[in-house]
């Protein structure tokens, strides 16, 4: 059977495919400029070269990444922050969404008030008050080949992973996922003699696929993005995550100068992790973002 | 439902102790430890020599072991900031010379305790001082100069200045007139402005300054009103601002800053740091020369990072021994050598091949003899710093430079008097 033209269709692909290149051009420019010395990118920037690697191409900017800092370092340390922080999030956050949206219990409304309150307030504004508490809390630190009690937190991956595992937005998300699955299945299991912890490991959990998946994106990428945070409490390199190691690019008033094209190498090298968890949570993020209306 | 729940426990139990148990371990043996910080991780040639130094500091004694944390330099300071709050300071430093009297206010720095023939042997601009107090003291300092081809001042007969006669104001605006007639470029000058943050009061307050401005009443340091936006100051933003608007300059320029040497720039002022590059494209053809006169002498910046020591050092004894040791010359010719910078003293800028008398970049020596002037040594710079970029930012963009500087003056007024004038 012959399709039919449809004009419509034709230019809602058209508009489809024009964002989608719009939208691809920084990251065109990124993977491409990594390939370039940094004068062949100002050679290129003013036109469409600078999207493809065009030109006097090399892999000498990625070689220069792996000199400058310790790329591996940064990476696992990224990655397995990141990853401890996503795990525990989605227990804990989801547990307090279940709670929040299927328990009864006094107050239950001024909780999820005040959690969406915590969504306003910038991280800045905490940033030094939580950098005092953590300092002054309690660790137990392995030393001389036996465990400590030590205080403060700093220079831990545990200080950059424990402020940030329970996550209003998180919380907020659940909430309005679970409030979407029918009572019923709640009802019909309790009858059975499910307890709550069971219904929501069993039942709930099964269902709530899409809002894990958006969770775990969204925070991955908050905490595969924090700056600020893991500048004031690392204090060693052993530590350091990789948007830290961002700024062992930049020395305009040196010498070398800014190392533009290593900057893009390392930048490309950096997002690998984001896009391969989107591409693995991509369905049931848009799934999810299209049934909750919430969007990161 | 139960063994699910043990297991949950007992992952997050040996979680949360897999992630507790990755602190770095501490030793508390002799030699005692002294910690320092860096701030130029990711910058093999500086830190090169940085760690040499400290490997011939603990070879040479069995007191002190100096114990190296490299910082990137973009969030260096603001990893201090955080290390103070957190009473977690390193014994050993480095700071940028301008930002060094708001540190020693804040009270993250305590004064330096080195010996009087060190301190007197380096240049001024490679010494911090705070309330009368040496805080401070680097290998190196920088210096500004012109680089202009020889070729483009034959070609529109300008003449070549020297330390001793640079050129006036009148002579400037000629010569940016007839290299911007030439048609040979897309603009005649370079001023840099595509280098943000520090550059732009580093870079353009002394021109301010040659003007007869400057950046705040400097006997009081109370006052920025009747300084920065002086009439002086103004002249220099009107200045300044006119060489942007009749397309001398261009207001869009980028970092990178390789136009002059692809030809496409006639003039640029640049750091010594930045010359190399240069001279080794145009050779012969390349002149170094003074910043003009606009009227109150040639000014540059000065001021650059140097060694500190902090207010919680517990062993600030070793602490000095450490940063007389890396102050020797042969220290601070391995820093000219391979950073590019000025040496901090007379002797070592003899064995600097670059910088000694007849060097190629001698000049950059005498300039920061002669003209250097340090950024107001006052705990407000800090804010004074982004307050002046943001003007200087305003009028390349066709901003009034009375109105930017008189909003300027205002706002670092308002905040000298909300820090009680950082007494």
């Amino acid at each position: 059977m012959k399709k039919k033209f449809s004009l419509g269709l034709t230019i809602q692909y058209g508009f489809a495919i024009f964002f989608m290149l719009l939208f691809s051009l920084p990251l065109l420019f990124m993977i491409s400029s990594s390939f370039k010395d940094p004068q062949a990118i100002f050679a290129d920037v003013k036109s469409w070269r600078a999207f493809f690697p065009v030109g006097d191409v090399n892999f000498d900017q990625y070689l220069g990444v792996f000199d400058r800092l310790p790329l591996w370092q940064f990476l696992f340390n990224s990655i397995f922050i990141s990853a401890v922080v996503v795990l525990l999030g989605l227990f804990v956050n989801s547990l307090a969404g279940y709670a929040i949206a299927r328990l009864k219990f006094k107050g239950q409304n001024i909780i999820l008030v005040g959690l969406i309150a915590t969504l306003v307030i910038p991280f800045e504004t905490i940033a030094m008050p939580l950098l005092v508490l953590v300092n002054s809390l309690p660790r137990v630190g392995f030393e001389n080949g036996s465990f400590e009690l030590t205080t403060g937190w700093l220079n831990t991956y545990l200080v950059q992973i424990a402020p940030f595992i329970a996550w209003g937005f998180s919380i907020f998300l659940f909430v309005q996922y679970f409030k979407t699955i029918p009572k019923e299945l709640d009802e019909a299991a309790l009858i059975d003699g499910a307890s709550f912890f069971s219904i929501y490991w069993r039942i709930i959990v099964p269902l709530a696929g899409p809002a894990f998946a958006t969770s775990a994106i969204l925070s991955f990428l908050a905490i595969w993005n924090a700056y600020l945070w893991p500048v004031m409490v690392v204090q060693t390199e052993a530590l350091r995550t990789v948007q830290v190691g961002l700024d062992y690019f930049w020395a305009s008033t040196s010498e070398e100068g800014t190392q533009w094209g290593e900057i893009m190498a390392y930048s490309t090298l950096i997002t690998v992790p984001i896009i391969i968890v989107f591409v693995i949570f991509q369905r049931s993020f848009v799934a999810s973002v299209a049934s909750s209306g919430v969007k990161g | 439902m139960i063994k699910t729940t043990r297991v949950l426990l007992a992952a997050s139990l040996a979680g949360v102790l897999a992630i507790t148990g990755c602190a770095p371990a501490t030793n508390t043996g002799e030699p005692v430890k002294v910690s320092m910080w860096s701030h130029a991780a990711g910058n093999d040639q500086e830190i090169a020599t940085v760690k040499e130094a400290i490997t011939d500091f603990n070879a040479s004694q069995t007191s002190y072991e100096v114990v190296l944390e490299e910082f990137p330099q973009e969030s260096y300071n603001d990893s201090i900031a955080a290390a103070a709050a957190s009473n977690s300071l390193p014994c050993i430093i480095d700071v940028d010379g301008p930002i060094m009297p708001n540190w020693a206010w804040s009270g993250y720095m305590q004064p330096l305790q080195i010996s009087s023939t060190l301190e007197e042997s380096l240049i001024a601009g490679a010494k911090g001082y705070y309330n009368g107090e040496l805080y401070s003291a680097g290998a190196w300092d920088a210096a500004l100069g012109m680089l202009v081809r020889k070729s483009t001042l034959e070609k529109v007969g300008a003449r070549i200045p020297t330390v001793s006669e640079p050129w006036t104001l009148a002579e400037f605006d000629g010569l940016l007139k007839a290299v911007d007639a030439t048609g040979d470029y897309d603009y005649a000058i370079d001023w840099g402005n595509g280098w943000t943050g520090e550059w732009y009061p580093y870079a353009y307050s002394p021109i301010m300054q040659s003007f007869g401005g400057d950046l705040i009443n400097r006997d009081t340091f109370e006052s920025a009103d009747g300084a920065i936006n002086s009439d002086k100051s103004v002249a220099f933003g009107n200045w300044f601002g006119s060489t942007f608007a009749k397309g001398y300059a261009n207001a869009a320029q980028t970092g990178d800053r390789t136009e002059f040497i692809a030809g496409t720039i006639g003039i640029q002022y640049n750091g010594n740091w930045a010359v190399k590059d240069a001279l080794e494209a145009l050779g012969d053809d390349l002149l170094i020369v003074p910043p003009p006169n606009f009227g109150s002498g040639p000014k540059i910046g000065a001021g650059s990072w140097q060694f500190g020591v902090s207010s919680t050092c517990e062993n600030a004894e070793g602490a000095n021994q450490f940063i007389e040791f890396i102050l020797q010359d042969k220290y601070i010719v391995a820093f000219a050598n391979r950073i590019g910078l000025i040496p901090a003293t007379a002797a070592a800028a003899a064995e600097v091949p670059n910088y000694a008398p007849g060097g190629p970049f001698a000049i950059f020596v005498e300039l920061s003899n002669q003209f250097s002037v340090l950024r107001p040594p006052t705990p407000a710079y800090l804010k004074i710093s982004t307050i002046y970029e943001k003007a200087v930012a305003d009028i390349i963009n066709g901003a009034n430079a009375k109105q930017a500087l008189d909003a300027a003056a205002d706002e670092i007024d308002a905040d000298l008097a909300d820090n009680k004038f950082y007494k």
